[in-house]
């Protein structure tokens, strides 16, 4: 197929001091255009502040097959959590 | 980790040509506890200021690591060994939250290194002591990253919002690093005498260093009260030592180690501890870069940077030649 629109992911900030949040996409000829877009679906009851769009295709996104090796050696290591030490009731603060 | 900002006060002028009414309308969001993010509008010193301090910071946790990795091959069991390398392995990712909040703020990651490697920007003084026993990996966790939590606990609501993001996520991950030191400090302090004279030891040498973490005192900290009018800093220098000193003396009473303090006593009146004077001629030469392993540290960091340059380049070569594959 010839003349696709292409296809942004839309962030949104809900307000100051928050990062933008995945809220999903449009399809729109340019950049600006994906910003007009985005502003009419996802913000038109005030749930932002600011605006993020990204073309999809920019996206690199890990392989579902993947997971087991990426994010499984992290189970076994449950040294980085605080609650794997053991501190006496008495002190406190820490 | 954390960074205290010893740089010379700006220029006032910079500030005095900027638009009036724009400053104002900023200063009333900062007054109104308003979150400033980067394509707002922004006093350049208020800018100039977080690129600072947040480089610094940055810089710090770093240059942290490699006391740490001293004792990486040396820790006395599997145990610890895998403890110290998670919690080497946050403060190198610690680094690189703080150093992308700087970059939102306009300046690129390489040219704050090479700030750093020029010896233009600072980091803590804290990591220009050397860790000479085991016990120091102790002392380190439970003082140092104590410090550093009471100061970066306290910036979590600092106004620039990628600033305090990245503070809230050092902050949730850098809960392990106090309680393994204190836990290490504790298996001492019960163990032989010879190890309790170790943890004794790592104490005296740490403990005043750790209350030069959170800068010289309010009446000689240049940088202070503007810091605090913009909400960069929640809380003064002396504030925050006070409470980092009010919490830890019980903790080492409940080590039975001795802080290396004669004047250290409770007043009942203020509910605080009283405390003897700061030793802050070394501070001074610590920041001036005196301090015992400073040429060291930066040494080691120059020395990452230059022998694993043919790494980036390699990679970056073969990304350029996979992309003009691609084009083809």
């Amino acid at each position: 197929m010839k003349n696709i629109t292409p296809i942004w992911e839309v962030f949104v900030r809900a307000k100051n001091g928050l990062s933008h949040r995945h809220v999903g996409s449009v399809h729109a000829a340019d950049a600006s255009s994906a910003v007009e877009a985005a502003r009419d679906v996802y913000t038109r009851r005030m749930e932002g502040v600011s605006l993020w769009v990204v073309p999809s295709n920019a996206i690199t996104a890990s392989d579902p097959g993947d997971a087991a090796a990426l994010f499984a050696p992290a189970e076994d290591k449950i040294y980085r959590h605080p609650t794997f030490y053991t501190v006496p009731d008495n002190v406190k603060h820490i | 980790m954390y960074t205290v900002d010893y740089s010379k006060p700006q220029e006032p002028r910079a500030v005095q040509a900027e638009d009036d009414a724009r400053l104002a309308a900023f200063d009333a969001r900062v007054a109104a506890d308003d979150f400033i993010e980067p394509k707002d509008w922004m006093p350049e010193a208020y800018r100039k200021t977080l690129i600072r301090q947040i480089s610094q910071h940055a810089h710090s946790e770093v240059v942290g690591m490699l006391p740490e990795g001293n004792w990486l091959t040396r820790a006395p069991s599997l145990r610890r060994k895998a403890i110290l390398l998670a919690k080497i392995q946050d403060e190198g990712g610690h680094g690189l939250y703080l150093y992308s909040a700087a970059e939102t703020l306009g300046v690129c990651r390489e040219e704050l290194v090479e700030a750093l490697h020029a010896g233009r920007a600072k980091y803590s003084t804290i990591f220009n002591y050397p860790t000479i026993n085991w016990a120091d990996i102790g002392a380190i966790g439970w003082l140092v990253d104590g410090a550093a939590i009471m100061n970066q606990v306290a910036l979590q609501r600092t106004s620039y919002g990628p600033y305090a993001r990245a503070m809230v996520r050092i902050c949730k991950e850098e809960s392990f690093h106090q309680r393994q030191g204190y836990e290490a400090m504790l298996v001492l302090a019960n163990g032989t005498a010879a190890q309790k004279r170790m943890a004794q030891d790592a104490l005296n040498r740490w403990w005043w260093p750790s209350l030069m973490m959170f800068g010289p005192p309010d009446d000689n900290s240049p940088n202070s009260a503007q810091s605090i009018r913009w909400r960069i800093k929640r809380e003064t220098n002396d504030e925050l030592r006070q409470r980092f000193i009010d919490a830890t003396v019980p903790q080492a009473e409940a080590l039975g180690l001795s802080i290396p303090d004669p004047a250290l006593k409770w007043n009942q009146a203020t509910q605080h501890y009283e405390f003897g004077p700061l030793d802050w001629e070394e501070f001074y030469a610590v920041v001036r870069g005196e301090g015992a392993v400073a040429k060291e540290r930066l040494q080691a960091r120059v020395d990452a940077w230059e022998n694993n340059a043919w790494v980036r380049e390699a990679a970056l070569a073969h990304a350029q030649k996979q992309a003009t594959k691609q084009a083809a």
